[in-house]
């Protein structure tokens, strides 16, 4: 056994990362914002770097890559905030034409256990392509022919919503354990998202703490700055862990049990998350609470990936299932 | 990040286990916590079976009488010793988990000749006499002074929070050997036989009721300069390095006990009920326990991260502050249901109505000694703030 990254998963990581640093820097986010979150160019680039092709078999042209180096792959697209229906895109390829090199644009919905009423989609007006997941199967829908009005004021400034009224049936493209399949690994993949928002909502307010005086010396200085921050670590690597968790459980399912490995990595990133997103914005204080400040952008999404693939409530009350039928064996 | 065992661990595992299986069920109970010879026969007497066995001092090397496992094994090995419900540690945790590895590294021939092999084979139980009343989270402001009489020590001071002092044999001593010097130069780290005239040992009462500590006295207690490990005045040193093993791995096997705990909530839970329902068909708990239990297991990712990394880089990793802090708050928040499922039934500390109340509340009050023993939490952020964010210190504290 050796859990850490290998030399091959630390080079795929820093090269994603300079990839997001050069393409998505700070000063891109009010443009960003302009676009709606969307931009085709750099939806091919990313593309071009094999981000959804990233588990397509090299026989089908992908790059043959497993479940852990996504994970770290979706890690650095989190850190840099980078917006789109990227996890979604990912798990279509193969799925959906297209959806692999970037010329089909696909998002999705996971309905499973809810109906076809009322709802939120992300990114519709950039979708060629949207996903349902549903509990007899996984449906694909023209994003035409949805009746939904965009909402006025997204939570994210880089995730636009549309309120959907009511939801077409749709072609169906796999049968009900593929969706279950899919929701699963959508769960592990956000994951490793949130990590990356734990992670830059931390380096953020470090260096912030750093530099930052009152009372004559760095904020950072001050326990309660400097604890607040220790806290915001501790999450950071237990995110850290449960992400890459999921990914090398996926890959190795025979070690472990991948739903549990899964549900108990939703819930660490997905509270590390949202919890270093508000505590950033605390250290930086009045300051935090501004749009300059990136601060928000990391609590915002950290709430958008929230929702996606499960809540943290949803996935505990799965691994209290999963207890359940531990204790009766 | 590959997850899968190699066959050598599997096979590790495997062999592990069937002499667990072999030997835990015939060993029997543990003893009452108010006996404590019986408690000392009881872990060195295991501690021998481990040492017969080949399973003593996992991580020590073969020329002292250790395993030499490598780090994967000793995952391994904590993993099936907390599934066999196999004695733990017990009173064998400062000599084998810090006092040996300490007198490896650092003692002298001599030393390792006389204590290696005792203390691995459970024939010496030793304790650790490192805090002060006045030196705790500040260690190295402790005041026991030794001065130097011919080729002994004369110590004089007051040691605290010594845990097992009562039945152990030696003792970690720190003491100040240069009291003009800046409080981290004027420190030595002495073997202590805790038989010497002068000694005086009064056990404190713990929250659990019971003497696990002791506050110990020393009066004019003559140590052999040839206990002294590493040189004198350099104990500050030879004490980062005790440290360094306390803080290891010493909780592992705790950590995935706390696995079994969960489940036994669960069936505890399954049994309570009011209002006509079990406490398992509540949503609000059920949320609760499966969100630590997800805890739980990232936990444990954790604690194998951190150990892959130890084994690529050589040195332990910076993650251990993290895993502890972890590890405190969610036993914490874990054995603080055990309390809420008891209710009022918790008012006794022992079981009533057919309900664990004495192992639930145990568990809890146990689980309040993590985050202060062995560094507290908010020394533990500290570390993490300025050692790995690199924050800066607190001012110095103006001059008296
Ligand atoms: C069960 C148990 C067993 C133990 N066994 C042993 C043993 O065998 N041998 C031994 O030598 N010692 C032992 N100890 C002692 C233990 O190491 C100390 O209790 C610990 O280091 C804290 O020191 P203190 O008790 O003096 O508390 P203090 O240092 O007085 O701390 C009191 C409070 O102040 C906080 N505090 C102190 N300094 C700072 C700071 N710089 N920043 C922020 N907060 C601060 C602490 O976090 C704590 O909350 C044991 C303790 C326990 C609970």
């Amino acid at each position: 056994m050796d859990f850490q990254p290998t030399e091959d998963q630390k080079a795929l990581r820093d090269g994603i990362r300079s990839f997001c640093e050069g393409q998505v820097p700070n000063e891109r986010y009010p443009e960003l914002e302009k676009s709606k979150g969307f931009d085709r160019a750099l939806w091919s680039e990313l593309a071009e770097m094999g981000i959804f092709s990233l588990r397509l078999p090299e026989s089908e042209g992908g790059v043959g890559l497993g479940y852990a180096d996504s994970v770290l792959v979706f890690e650095e697209l989190g850190r840099r905030l980078v917006p789109g229906p990227l996890v979604w895109s990912q798990l279509a390829a193969g799925l959906v034409k297209g959806a692999a090199d970037g010329t089909a644009v696909v998002g999705g919905l996971d309905q499973i256990g809810g109906g076809d009423g009322p709802c939120m989609v992300e990114h519709l007006e950039s979708l060629d392509v949207l996903l349902v997941l549903r509990d007899d199967g996984v449906y694909q829908i023209a994003p035409r022919t949805l009746q939904g009005e965009l909402v006025e004021f997204p939570l994210d400034p880089l995730t636009p919503v549309h309120h959907v009224k009511s939801l077409p049936k749709g072609e169906k493209i796999a049968d009900a354990a593929r969706a279950k399949r899919l929701r699963l690994e959508g769960a592990a993949l956000v994951a490793g998202q949130q990590l990356g928002l734990a992670e830059g909502a931390l380096d953020l307010a470090n260096e912030y703490a750093k530099g930052r005086e009152q009372f004559g010396r760095t904020i950072g200085s001050f326990q309660a700055v400097k604890h607040m921050l220790a806290e915001m670590f501790v999450r950071q690597e237990a995110a850290r862990a449960g992400a890459y968790n999921a990914g090398a459980t996926l890959d190795a399912p025979e070690v472990a049990d991948v739903e549990r490995a899964v549900s108990a990595a939703k819930i660490t990133a997905g509270e590390a998350a949202i919890r270093n997103g508000r505590s950033c914005i605390q250290v930086h204080g009045g300051m935090g609470f501004t749009w300059e400040v990136l601060a928000h952008y990391y609590f915002k999404r950290a709430w958008v990936l929230e929702n996606l693939f499960g809540t943290q409530d949803e996935h505990a009350e799965k691994i209290a299932d999963l207890l359940t039928v531990q204790v009766q064996a | 990040m590959d997850l899968r065992y190699t066959p050598e661990e599997q096979k590790f595992r495997r062999e592990l286990a069937s002499w667990l299986a072999s030997e835990v069920p015939s060993y029997g109970t543990p003893p009452s916590v108010h006996d404590w010879p019986a408690r000392r026969a009881y872990d060195t007497g295991w501690q021998k079976k481990l040492f017969d066995a080949g399973y003593a001092g996992i991580n020590w090397p073969k020329e002292y009488g250790g395993r030499d496992a490598t780090l994967i094994e000793q995952l391994i090995y904590f993993e099936e010793i907390a599934k066999a419900n196999a004695p733990y540690v017990g009173c064998n945790f400062v000599g084998v988990l810090h006092g040996g590895p300490t007198i490896m590294a650092e003692g002298t021939p001599d030393q390792k000749a006389k204590h290696i092999r005792n203390i691995i084979s459970g024939a010496e139980v030793w304790c650790q006499g490192f805090s002060e009343p006045v030196a705790g989270s500040d260690l190295a402001g402790l005041q026991t002074k030794a001065v130097r009489d011919g080729d002994h020590y004369v110590v004089n001071g007051h040691k605290i929070w010594t845990t097992f002092a009562q039945i152990a044999d030696y003792c970690e001593l720190l003491v100040r050997t240069d009291p003009t010097a800046p409080k981290h130069k004027g420190i030595s780290w002495l073997i202590m036989p805790m038989n010497l005239p002068g000694i005086d040992i009064r056990p404190l009462p713990t929250l659990e009721g019971e003497g696990e500590f002791s506050e110990v006295f020393l009066e004019n207690v003559r140590i052999p300069v040839e206990n002294l490990v590493g040189k004198e005045n350099d104990g500050w040193r030879v004490t980062n390095v005790t440290l360094r093993f306390e803080r290891g791995t010493a909780f592992a096997s705790e950590m995935i006990n706390l696995q079994a705990f969960v489940r036994g909530l669960v069936k505890l839970a399954q049994k309570i009920t009011s209002h006509g329902a079990t406490a398992w068909e509540d949503k609000a708990l059920r949320r609760e326990l499966g969100h630590l239990s997800g805890e739980l297991e990232s936990l444990w990712a954790m604690v194998k991260l951190s150990v892959c990394e130890a084994k690529a880089s050589g040195v332990p990793g910076v993650g251990a502050s993290a895993v502890k802090l972890y590890y405190s708050e969610l036993y914490q928040k874990i054995t603080e249901l055990g309390l809420r499922l008891l209710g009022r039934a918790g008012l006794s500390r022992s079981d009533v109505a057919g309900l664990p109340a004495q192992h639930l509340l145990n568990r809890h009050l146990n689980s309040l000694s993590i985050s202060i023993a062995a560094g507290t939490s908010q020394i533990q952020k500290n570390i993490i703030g300025e050692r790995i964010l690199g924050q800066a210190k607190d001012p110095a504290p103006a001059k008296a």
